[in-house]
């Protein structure tokens, strides 16, 4: 059985921060296949498109029939464990700060062999284990095995806690309090463990339907924050922006335009500023900080959250200037990791369809319920994924711009 | 296969000048520095210039950016043969086999084969880190172990699957030991005992300090020529009866148990007209001592799985009924980086031309010299071994 992790000390104010160091993050081209499945947090391995074997470690033909046809594709996730050592000594700088680090040699189910990191609870050699791939604190896909059944406190492993940006004990910031996204994510995150909420709020003197329920959450600090304001977001950021190890960015700015209205551009720009450059703000006032906490105790800073429109991804031309604004975001939050990586922090998108509220009013079904955004939110930061897609809408685009983009684009608005 | 034939002997091809360069721990030098020095020691011993040598054999880690061909411009080389043998602790025997085919054709006459590389302070890592595509995708990123975890994953296997326990380690590294204290060259200066082994601080489950080989910077060279040829230098040689390599064999196997020495041994022995029991000494490459073990399987010396038992029974000091690693090994000499794949080479020669000194084995007339190296993902790849006979 894992060790609870209890309620980190509070920090000494005197003492230095750990600085953030990665794990060693060389990897060929090919080995990104793996990337792409532990994003998502699928399990894929290259499978022969000729003779059918499954290969691993990543290769250009296949060992058994040299076939170049080697196509990542699902497989399945069972393995049993042939070998484990725990490692004490490494010359890596981040390692070292990490061990004993457990690692084992595992024969996977599809037949490769895979070097792996092991959870503490994975019994002796001979022992059945559930893989999954996970993305390591560089952002690089990485094997993971676990015991077949669940144990308690299993999410504790403190191997596993680098592969993942679990809220419990860490301090959240939900950044926009009247999106219908904030009820429902503080709910998910307080019982998930985390130790603090804030939520940023525009013109606290006006009323909003949820503030009630918000501030009845314990653990819940509502705080003034205008995303379409500089000196707000650094004013926030001065006060919290040490305490904040998981940022959830939920603001959004749905009007609907056509391209062809006259003073559709205001409408564009009343959007953008809302969004990209809101994201922009807090990117340049929260990101520094975060960044340089990424290795400060067991819950130092982990993962930004941007909840997008899956629309970001290809126009829905009754939504475009929605659409366009999370297109920009998308680009922005993929810049944004880039630079968040040296600090080890994670940048999650969890792309939705259209929401079920009022903006969305005209929309048909199927829409996503904001407590279907927050657990899937709520799931991708206890996975450690990077890209989440919510909602039936989201899940078919998804799928349809991986199989076709130009389709998708054609059949919009129809 | 049907098309293959049988070998031919390498009947007149004989080594001569063994050459160790005193390793040292760390190194502020390259390792064209210690390649020069063993290129000049070559020179010296032979009695010859350098630019006499028409066949040069390099193996290295850390002679990047260079490669072969630009190095005969560093030491003001011209050979008509060359060769780069990135092999690790199979380089030797791998350096050996070709040279002697480039002399025994007459594509050389005096092949210079040269393993040397520098220990800078941060040089093990960054061979660790960027060693092969395989270990940075799938291996280095899982610990940051190097071969220490890679190798403690084989170990934990085979002592599960044949009951071989710490004590039998540390049985050969104790004895590694006592020889390295008659030998100049060994970094390790202080007596071992089992005691001490056993424990040692963990480094990588089931390994501790005293199975782990000592990272330094050196060299090992020899030179490779026809028979006539050293005897018309008036050069003291030792015979090659046999040589074999094998790599990536049995990659069905999930864990390695067992490396190529097992498909070609009775090559081996046939070319050399021996048996396992007719060899008065073995060097194998010890980077583990379950390595070693494994060889004394995988060369004949007790069937697969008995490895434990073999090494409960004979004792392995220089003077013991089995000796080995008679130089102390890399377990006690140290790893100078490929160099430590000629290590056994070198000290195999000394015995057969008797000049092995505090350590030398009593009438050694048949000698048995073992390689092995790149753990390119989860086990080694080459391996490697050659049979070597005093001149009379």
């Amino acid at each position: 059985m894992t060790e609870p992790l209890l309620k980190p000390k509070r920090k000494n104010p005197l003492a230095r921060t750990t600085q953030p160091l990665l794990p060693p993050s060389a990897r060929s081209r090919k080995a990104h296949g793996l990337t792409l499945a532990a994003a998502t947090g699928r399990f894929m391995l290259q499978c022969c498109g000729e003779c059918g074997r499954y290969t691993y470690p990543a290769r250009e033909a296949c060992p058994n029939c040299l076939s170049p046809e080697l196509a990542f594709k699902d497989a399945p996730t069972g393995g049993s464990l042939l070998s484990e050592t725990r490692i004490e000594v490494t010359s890596d700088p981040y390692f070292r700060e990490h061990m004993p680090w457990r690692t084992g040699l595992v024969q996977l189910d599809c037949g490769p062999i895979a070097v792996v990191h092991l959870h503490g609870d994975c019994g002796e050699p001979g022992s059945r284990l559930t893989l999954s791939l996970q993305l390591d604190r560089a952002g690089q896909a990485v094997f993971f095995a676990k015991s077949v059944s669940e144990v308690p406190h299993m999410e504790d492993d403190p191997q596993w806690r680098e592969m993942t940006a679990d809220p419990k004990h860490r301090r959240v910031l939900i950044t926009d309090g009247r999106s219908p996204l904030a009820l429902p994510l503080a709910q998910v995150l307080k019982k998930a463990g985390a130790a603090r909420i804030f939520v940023g709020v525009t013109d606290r003197w006006k009323p909003f339907d949820e503030q009630a329920s918000l501030e009845a959450i314990e653990g819940i600090e509502l705080v003034d924050l205008d995303l379409t304001s500089e000196r707000s977001v650094q004013d926030l950021a001065m006060d919290i922006g040490a305490k904040v190890e998981i940022l959830i960015n939920t603001a959004d700015h749905v009007r609907p335009a056509r391209l062809f209205d006259a003073g559709a551009a205001n409408a564009v720009r009343e959007a953008m500023d809302h969004t990209v450059m809101g994201l922009m703000r807090l990117a340049q006032a929260f990101g520094p900080v975060m960044r340089s906490r990424g290795a400060d105790g067991a819950a130092g800073a982990v993962a930004w959250v941007n909840v997008l429109s899956v629309h970001g991804l290809s126009n829905a031309p009754q939504f475009g200037v929605h659409s366009a604004a999370h297109a920009a975001c998308l680009s922005l939050s993929q810049w944004l990791r880039t630079e968040l990586k040296p600090g080890g922090i994670r940048v999650i998108n969890a792309f939705a369809g259209p929401l079920d509220t009022e903006w969305f009013q005209t929309v048909p079904p199927p829409k996503v319920a904001p407590k279907a955004v927050a657990d899937a939110v709520l799931d991708g930061l206890k996975r450690g994924l990077e890209d989440i897609y919510v909602g039936d809408v989201a899940k078919d685009i998804e799928a349809r711009l991986f199989d076709n983009p130009k389709a998708v684009e054609r059949e919009a608005g129809q | 296969m049907a098309f293959s034939r049988a070998r031919q002997s390498y009947e007149g091809v004989v080594l001569a000048v063994p050459v160790t360069v005193p390793y040292q721990r760390y190194s502020i030098e390259t390792a064209h520095w210690w390649m020069g020095k063993a290129l000049r020691a070559l020179a010296e011993g032979a009695g010859i210039s350098h630019r006499d040598f028409d066949g040069f054999s390099v193996s290295s880690f850390t002679m990047g950016p260079d490669v072969a061909v630009g190095l005969t411009q560093h030491f003001g080389l011209s050979p008509r043969h060359i060769d780069h043998v990135p092999m690790g602790g199979a380089a030797g025997i791998v350096s050996l086999r070709r040279a002697a085919r480039a002399v025994q054709a007459g594509d050389a006459d005096i092949v210079a084969c040269v393993a040397a590389d520098t220990n800078q302070v941060d040089t093990f890592r960054k061979t660790l880190a960027n060693f092969s595509r395989f270990a940075q995708d799938a291996s280095y990123p899982y610990g940051a172990g190097g071969p220490n975890a890679s190798f403690a994953l084989i170990a934990r296997h085979y002592m599960d699957r044949y009951g071989a326990t710490r004590e039998d380690f540390g049985k050969l590294c104790v004895a590694q030991r006592d020889n390295a204290l008659r030998n100049p060259y060994a970094l390790m200066k202080k007596p071992l005992t089992l005691e001490q082994y056993m424990s040692a601080r963990a480094i990588a489950e089931p390994f501790h300090l005293f199975d782990c080989v000592m990272p330094c910077a050196g060299a090992e060279a020899f030179l490779v020529m026809r028979e006539e040829t050293a005897v018309s230098l008036g050069l003291p040689f030792v015979r090659l009866l046999s040589a074999i390599e094998r790599h990536n064999a049995f990659a069905e196997d999930p864990v390695q148990v067992r490396g190529g020495w097992v498909v070609d041994r009775d090559e081996l022995y046939g070319m050399a007209g021996a048996a396992p029991g007719d060899v008065d000494f073995v060097q194998t490459y010890d980077d583990y001592a379950v390595i070693s073990m494994m060889q004394f399987e995988d060369l004949g010396f007790c069937a697969k799985g008995e490895g434990p038992d073999f090494v409960r029974q004979h004792t392995f000091t220089v003077d013991g009924s089995f000796p080995h690693n008679t130089s102390g090994g890399q377990l006690s000499v140290g790893q100078a980086g490929a160099a430590g794949g000629h290590l056994g080479l070198t000290e195999a020669m000394r015995q057969l031309l008797g000049t092995a000194e505090g350590r030398q084995v009593e009438d050694a007339k048949l000698g048995l010299v073992s390689g092995f190296g790149m753990i390119n993902y989860d086990r080694g790849l080459a391996s490697a071994a050659a049979i070597l006979a005093r001149a009379s």
